[in-house]
């Protein structure tokens, strides 16, 4: 699956780069997960969660080892979240990953800029050349802590990439966008942010799994911060009106287009 | 949320984007509500006649940035323009569009201002004079309704939400900023169309979507044709971006795009949840599936069970007869 974007790169005597990669990974609810509004009226109800990596971050950590497998180097995984997280934990380390940190809080505020901070706090003392986000978690939507980690650090960040190369002390990435891609450089370290598809993800065998467990975790207490993004309350979106069958085959489409120009006046 | 609203209207080569007059409307709405000015600031290089165009959606001043190297967006470099318009306006509330360079700045922005940003709202307004988002999370499931703790407030609209609307045009007082180039280890070297012509699926307002049921890439050549006829553009599930019969920029849905078109058509595609939450808001959708019990005839608003070689190229051609005969 990985294309090679930018062949005149790979065709450069690289040596062996020895990169220091960090991917950033939490765990989300499996996207089938049903999700039931809270008593509060104020957050969802987490009880019957079943919890995975987000997706994004599937990608984001495939591109960091296959980087490391490249150039050489390591990958370690940082995560802030809860005691749980650890499964997901050990899921990144089967992939791939070499080693990890763990900022462990039970009731760290639901926030992306709180977890910025946090995240960028135990960045400012970790030697990196590259540092990779998933484009956004698939429970918030936030698509805010890659940039705003970036940020805090004072390191450049490509957002939305669909592929990633280096040689010389660079990157090069490719970044998707309305109706095409930009090719940006930016000298290391620098931060990105994986859209889908940055990387075909590989599967961990049981070996790996148990392997991974040996691994080293270094676990942290993160700090907090006043959060400024507050849920006040949660709905669930106006239901659509059931679906309507026109007809069947070819015979029903006179009827749907009438319906398209009369009824819902669309065409 | 005293200071004025301010809107970044995002621009695409020489033009302005749908996204940006959305928002520049959404802005004048909602500063009517708190009796300020709408500022809008527009960064690019070449802007045509913007400040009429902007005028018309009801911004009150315009601060335009132009330099030969803001034709790409450049994150530091519209960051540090953004942040110099920030500190003269002094806004209360800060709108962008949610297209991939408004979800890129504005969290930049946030974090330097040392406040909150709502991603993605599908309504914005005041609350007891307090400005309130609402966005959807959890792949669509749920609704959040969210307020910010700091100031400004800063939001990202989804694109084809809100709608773009003319007013009585207002006489727009237009100051030009200077550019001054920062220093930066990025350089954006060059842009790479998909397809010049293809309009991006966030934007459009007629989708013909195709899924494994398309059977292959050389059967999307019917869906090119209904688009056609439609004056839409032609999308894709996962299950065919990942046959490597679509590209990624064409798929939507929980990993790919959200689209709210006027008109959406799905062909061979079952509806499963995270395809339905990329196009659930659709103003009105229409599914043709040769199996009865797919998910998507559960949502649709109309439906034809068939099979879609047969289905699609007779709507296309009975709609080009619908439109020859108007
Ligand atoms: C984390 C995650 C994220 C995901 N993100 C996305 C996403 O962003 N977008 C997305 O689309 N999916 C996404 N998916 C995948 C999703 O779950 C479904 O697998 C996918 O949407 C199925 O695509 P499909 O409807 O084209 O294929 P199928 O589910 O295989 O449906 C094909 C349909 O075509 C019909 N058909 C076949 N032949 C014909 C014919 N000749 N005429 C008429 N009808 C025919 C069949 O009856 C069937 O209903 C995601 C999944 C996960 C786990
Ligand atoms: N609690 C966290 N721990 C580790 N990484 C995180 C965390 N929250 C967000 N991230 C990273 O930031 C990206 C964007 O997240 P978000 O802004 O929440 O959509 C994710 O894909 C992760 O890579």
């Amino acid at each position: 699956m990985p294309k090679r974007l930018f062949p005149s790169l790979e065709s450069a005597p690289l040596g062996r780069l020895q990169l220091k990669i960090v991917v950033c990974v939490r765990r989300v609810p499996d996207t089938a997960s049903r999700v039931k509004i809270a008593s509060n009226g104020r957050s969802v109800d987490a009880t019957d969660f079943e919890y995975v990596i987000n997706p994004y971050e599937e990608y984001a950590l495939e591109a960091g080892v296959q980087l490391k497998e490249k150039h050489g180097g390591e990958v370690t995984v940082l995560t802030l979240g809860p005691e749980k997280s650890t499964q997901t934990i050990t899921k990144a380390l089967a992939l791939g990953a070499d080693k990890a940190v763990h900022l462990r809080s039970e009731s760290f505020p639901d926030d992306p800029s709180c977890s910025a901070r946090a995240l960028a706090e135990e960045l400012k003392s970790t030697e990196f050349d590259i540092l990779l986000f998933g484009k956004k978690g698939v429970d918030d939507d936030n698509q805010q802590v890659g940039q705003m980690v970036a940020e805090l650090l004072g390191v450049p960040c490509v957002t939305q990439i669909l592929g990633l190369e280096v040689a010389d002390g660079k990157a090069i990435a490719r970044r998707e966008v309305e109706g095409g891609s930009l090719i940006v450089e930016t000298a290391l370290p620098a931060a990105f942010t994986a859209e889908k598809d940055l990387a075909a993800p590989r599967y961990a065998s049981l070996r790996e799994l148990v392997a991974a467990r040996k691994k080293p975790v270094t676990v942290k207490e993160p700090r907090s911060q006043p959060s400024t993004l507050e849920t006040i309350a949660v709905q669930y979106p106006p239901p659509r009106p059931p679906g309507k069958v026109v007809g069947k085959g070819v015979e029903a489409v006179p009827k749907l287009i009438q319906l398209l120009h009369e009824e819902a006046k669309v065409i | 949320m005293k200071g004025p609203v301010l809107v970044f209207a995002e621009s695409s080569g020489s033009q302005l984007r749908k996204a940006a007059l959305e928002a520049v409307t959404a802005g004048r709405r909602l500063a009517d509500e708190l009796k300020v000015e709408e500022y809008v600031l527009a960064i690019g290089n070449g802007l045509k006649e913007i400040g009429t165009e902007l005028g018309k959606y009801g911004a009150d001043r315009l601060l335009v940035c132009e330099d030969p190297s803001l034709g790409l967006f450049h994150p530091e470099f519209y960051k540090q323009i953004a942040l110099d318009a920030i500190r003269r306006v002094a806004p209360g509330t800060i709108l962008l569009p949610a297209t991939s360079t408004g979800k890129d700045l504005a969290p930049r922005l946030a974090i330097h201002l040392n406040t909150g940003l709502a991603t993605e709202c599908v309504q914005i307004g005041l609350e007891n004079g307090e400005f309130v988002a609402t966005r959807p999370a959890y792949a669509g499931k749920v609704l959040l309704k969210v307020k910010i703790n700091g100031s400004p407030k800063i939001a990202t609209l989804r694109p084809n939400v809100f709608t773009a609307k003319e007013i009585v045009p207002r006489n727009l007082s237009v100051e030009r900023l200077l550019f001054s180039r920062p220093d930066t280890k990025m350089t954006v070297k060059e842009s790479v169309a998909h397809d010049a012509k293809k309009m991006d699926l966030t934007e459009a307002n007629v989708i013909v979507s195709g899924g494994r049921g398309m059977g292959g890439p050389e059967n999307y050549k019917i869906l090119e044709e209904l688009a056609e006829v439609l004056g839409g553009v032609v999308g894709a599930s996962r299950a065919s971006v990942d046959s490597g019969w679509r590209p990624h920029s064409d798929q939507v849905g929980q990993t790919g795009r959200t689209v709210s078109p006027t008109l959406y058509v799905a062909c061979g595609i079952s509806g499963a949840i995270q395809h339905k939450v990329g196009m659930v808001n659709s103003k009105v959708i229409v599914a043709i599936n040769r199996d009865p019990e797919a998910p998507i005839f559960g949502f649709a608003d109309y439906g034809i069970v068939g099979d879609v070689f047969e289905v699609v190229p007779a709507l296309t051609r009975q709609l080009r007869e619908f439109y020859g005969k108007r």
